[in-house]
């Protein structure tokens, strides 16, 4: 039901439709790449976009059309997976936080603003470099980075919702407070947070390139976009089109979440109907 | 026969909200007018369009909602000829407006001599000295003790009764033809209520001024009304002086709208009665039904009533209704 | 006989401003120090203008917000203290309706939802009695069964306020405080849910503790009334004797000042000087003095006692009115 008022929404068909194609691609990556991602070929070094190479190849002679479609299940992964652990800590904190309020409220809200006091990207470089290059640590990283932006978020709107009438009458019947935490409030709080997660998914595909590029994300030779926009960087100038492939890819993923979100976040306003 | 001459005229208004649930016709072909230094009170429940036509007349109708078609005239001049700078000049100069909450309506982050004084000064050439001493003179007379203190005053350090005063004030300064005063107490405690009344009914019989009362308050309406407006859904139904609506209505709907109110000193002593009840909802200003718009809800209901809408006639001197009992 | 709900000395201060450690200095006394009874199958009355504390003692009454002094006896316990575990089992019985229909009602749930939320816990029935209990309800409140899946945004204001009403009586409720349930609403819907308010008092066996500031309506549906100001009870008696011959005089003041439609009703308003004191600061000595017309000397000096001036008629005032003159 929801989906087809999905469908009706053409921003959000649109958005809709770009994920899943990257989702399939992530999916099916094996039959729709050409070579293999990893695989070095120093007869070809830096070509040109070709019958044989679709996308041209980098300096070690490896395919970027293989790479870019191997790249998607990197850049899904780490999106994902981090927005995902921002987002549990995120909500729990937030609205325990403002639902409780008192002490609890504000020693928590000052720790979420130190943490929010650091440049989100040197924050998950400060990470990295304790932790260690790997795929999984960027996702700690990033989804550590994202915890208090949810939590901001969901605390801000625990707070106005607790006042509500409708929140009186739930414990005038006996409620307990955990009911009404997950039955009433948090609910409530879907707007504000599908819109934080679909921008936390664009930002952390965008903050992974920049890991990369710095040589702090996913450990090279992965392909993910961030390192093929990396190595990139030396041939630029006199080959653009080894950058544009990965930027399309990322820019086309980035506005899919962006479309998506907005409209799920419509669809799911049960006052829209 | 009318023998004041009238100072406002509404002819024929219609004013439509075009939203993505349909288009809504909040004003569906209103007629009425306002005599000079006369209290016309517009009365309506919610969806009727009472507040709707208040700002059509002052051309504020906010988006998504357009003036279709009607005329307008203060004294004879369409206001809808008007170019937008010659609106600007009858705003709070010929016809002023009040509103139900007056923390909204005076700005939070001026001094209410502020406020006073830059409404005078846009109107009028004259200095910040004499604006400040007509704003004084205002507040005085709008029964505001200290008033040269009360100037430096903000909004929020007001009681709810006051700030409504300074509204009338400033809607007041310059002597305007016609107050529109919409839902002018609603908001304001009982014993608070009567105050701000007392002052706004001296000062505009002082002054001369008419006043638009708009208000879903039966009881505001009879005791100080000179003639009355009921309108449901966007149409005026019935029209007349107070005496001719509260004690010989004839539309259905103002006979039921009197009906479910309780009567004060009626219960005492007495069995508790049921409250007589009108069948139905207000309908949606998106979906009106077919011919009178009261049909679904009237007991006296006719076939010819849910396909052509009734039309006004003309009863007694003054007194109009439209109604398919009496044509 | 004894009464259902006994309230005696009932305080409840906020305190103002926070400090990381220790009291504040000032608090506002919502409501200082008020005792009254509700009897079974009886309706109470408790009217007042803003800040005068009765929204408080609704919410006090039923224990959703804790005492700071005071007794609240409910079937003869002591409820005071009790904590929340406690109170659970008597959530059954103890209820109460908002005023606002559009945010008392949370606007991600069904309608079914809502009203099943009335059941509370340890209710003993299964689902399909609950589903059958809730159509049950539905359609004693006057809903179809087909609103059973909807959303509160797809209702009108008098439609949720229904389930609002659905939600209180369903888990079969001795008492329900009944917050200001009508002024949100428009007034031909108002008479439809104070008849459907008695339709269910009877059906059930409810008493009421009715929270308003409109007296026609207080008029018509109480048994008894008790009048607040500022934190106190200046008058208590049954309904007839108040309404007939108030012997306090914000009561009298409070009374006059309702506008009528009745002509042979309309008189002469007592008009209050000044505005209502804030409840952070109240005056000395009787709360009501500076606005009272025959205050004198030991009025601004001695809070007046709570005093019978006839059988079951209590007023806080040092010279209860003797004569109906201004009545």
């Amino acid at each position: 039901m929801a989906i087809k008022r999905l469908l009706i929404n053409k921003m959000g068909l649109i958005g809709a439709l770009i994920i899943l194609a990257i989702v399939l691609t992530a999916i099916f990556a094996p039959l729709i790449a050409t070579h293999e991602p990893l695989k070095i070929d120093m007869l070809h070094q830096v070509e040109l976009p070709s019958d044989q190479f679709w996308f041209g190849t980098d300096e070690y002679g490896r395919d970027i059309y293989s790479r870019v479609i191997y790249g998607s299940r990197i850049t899904l992964y780490i999106s994902i997976l981090s927005v995902a652990v921002a987002t549990l800590f995120g909500v729990l904190i937030g609205a325990v936080s403002g639902y409780f309020g008192g002490w609890i409220d504000t020693i928590v809200m000052r720790l979420m603003d130190a943490v929010m006091s650091f440049p989100a990207i040197l924050l998950a470089i400060g990470i990295m470099a304790v932790l260690g290059g790997n795929l999984n640590n960027v996702v700690i990283a990033l989804g550590f980075v994202y915890i208090p932006r949810f939590a901001r978020i969901v605390r801000g709107s625990v707070l106005s919702l607790k006042g509500k009438e409708f929140v009186e009458a739930a414990l005038a019947t006996g409620k307990g407070d955990f009911y009404i935490i997950f039955r009433h409030i948090l609910p409530n709080c879907m707007a504000p947070l599908i819109v934080q997660i679909t921008a936390s998914l664009a930002y952390a595909i965008l903050a992974e390139s920049a890991l990369s590029f710095l040589g702090l994300g996913a450990p090279p030779p992965a392909p993910s976009w961030g390192n093929i926009l990396s190595d990139a960087r030396n041939f630029m100038l006199d080959n653009v089109w080894m950058t544009v492939f990965p930027g399309i890819a990322i820019t086309l993923t980035v506005l899919g979440f962006n479309l998506l979100g907005d409209a799920l976040r419509d669809v799911l306003d049960p006052r829209l109907r | 026969m009318n023998p004041m001459p009238q100072i406002l005229e509404i002819e024929d208004l219609q004013t439509h909200f075009y939203t993505r649930q349909g288009i809504a016709k909040a004003v569906c072909g209103v007629s009425f007018h306002v005599s000079e230094g006369e209290i016309l009170g517009v009365v309506g429940e919610s969806g009727s369009g009472k507040s709707v036509t208040a700002l059509s007349i002052l051309r504020l109708v906010p988006f998504p909602g357009k003036i279709v078609s009607g005329e307008i005239r203060l004294k004879g001049q369409n206001l809808f000829d008007l170019t937008p700078s010659d609106m600007r000049q009858i705003r709070g100069d010929r016809i002023s407006m009040i509103f139900q909450e007056p923390m909204i309506s005076l700005n939070p982050a001026f001094t209410i001599g502020d406020q006073l004084i830059e409404a005078l000064r846009v109107h009028r050439k004259i200095s910040r000295r004499e604006a400040r001493d007509r704003a004084v003179e205002m507040l005085g007379q709008v029964d505001i003790s200290n008033p040269e203190m009360r100037l430096e005053d903000y909004p929020h350090q007001l009681s709810g009764g006051m700030r409504q005063r300074v509204m009338i004030a400033e809607a007041l300064l310059l002597n305007p033809n016609v107050l529109l005063a919409d839902e002018p107490t609603t908001a304001l405690d009982v014993t608070v209520q009567a105050q701000v009344l007392d002052v706004m009914y001296r000062l505009t019989q002082d002054m001369g001024t008419a006043i638009v009362l708009i208000t879903h308050n039966l009881g505001l309406v009879a005791e100080s009304a000179d003639r009355v407006v009921v309108m449901y859904a966007g149409r005026v139904v019935e029209e007349g002086t107070v005496t001719d609506i509260f004690q010989d209505a004839l539309h259905p709907y103002t006979q039921g709208l009197l009906k479910s109110i309780p009567i004060p000193g009626h219960s005492l002593g007495r069995q508790r009665e049921e409250l007589y009840e009108m069948k139905g909802m207000i309908p949606s200003l998106q979906r009106l039904p077919e011919g009178c718009s009261f049909h679904p809800r009237c007991s006296f209901v006719k076939e010819i009533c849910s396909q052509t809408p009734p039309p006004r006639k003309e009863m007694g001197p003054m007194h109009f209704t439209q109604c398919w009992l009496y044509s | 006989m004894e009464p259902l709900v006994k309230v005696e000395n009932l305080k409840k201060y906020f305190p103002l401003g926070r400090r990381l450690w220790g009291k504040s200095a000032h608090s506002v006394r919502a409501v200082d120090g008020i005792s009254f009874d509700v009897n079974a199958g009886e309706t109470l009355s408790l009217v007042g203008e803003s800040g005068c504390g009765k929204t408080t003692t609704g919410r006090l009454v039923i224990r959703l917000i804790e005492p700071s002094h005071g007794c609240i006896r409910f079937k003869g316990d002591d409820i005071t203290r009790h904590r929340r575990k406690a109170m659970r089992p008597l959530r059954n019985d103890l209820q109460i309706i908002f005023q606002d229909p559009y945010s008392s009602l949370s606007p991600r749930m069904t309608v079914k939802d809502i009203i099943g939320e009335g059941f509370g816990r340890d209710s003993g029935l299964g689902s399909r009695d609950k589903k059958d209990r809730v159509l049950e309800m539905m359609s004693k409140v006057g809903l179809r069964p087909g609103h059973f899946d909807r959303y509160p945004h797809e209702f009108s204001g008098g439609q949720r306020q229904r389930i609002g009403i659905a939600r209180a009586i369903i888990s079969n409720p001795d008492f329900v405080v009944a917050d200001e349930p009508l002024s949100a609403l428009d007034v031909s819907v108002q008479a439809q849910v104070i008849n459907l308010l008695f339709k269910l008092k009877e059906e059930f066996k409810l008493s009421y503790l009715f929270i308003s500031h409109d007296l026609s309506v207080v008029e018509h549906i109480s048994d008894r009334v008790a009048v607040m100001y500022l934190g106190r009870l200046v008058e208590t008696a049954t309904r007839d004797r108040v309404f007939q011959f108030p012997r306090h005089p914000y009561t009298q003041a409070l009374f006059s000042a309702v506008p009528r439609t009745q002509v042979s009703q309309q008189k002469e308003r007592i008009i209050l000087k000044g505005d209502v004191p804030s409840p952070v600061n109240p005056p000395a000595g009787c709360h009501f003095h500076p606005r009272c017309h025959y205050s004198q000397d030991i009025c601004t000096r001695e809070p007046p006692g709570f005093d019978p001036v006839e059988p079951d008629h209590w007023v806080a005032c040092h010279f209860p009115l003797k004569d109906s003159k201004h009545v």
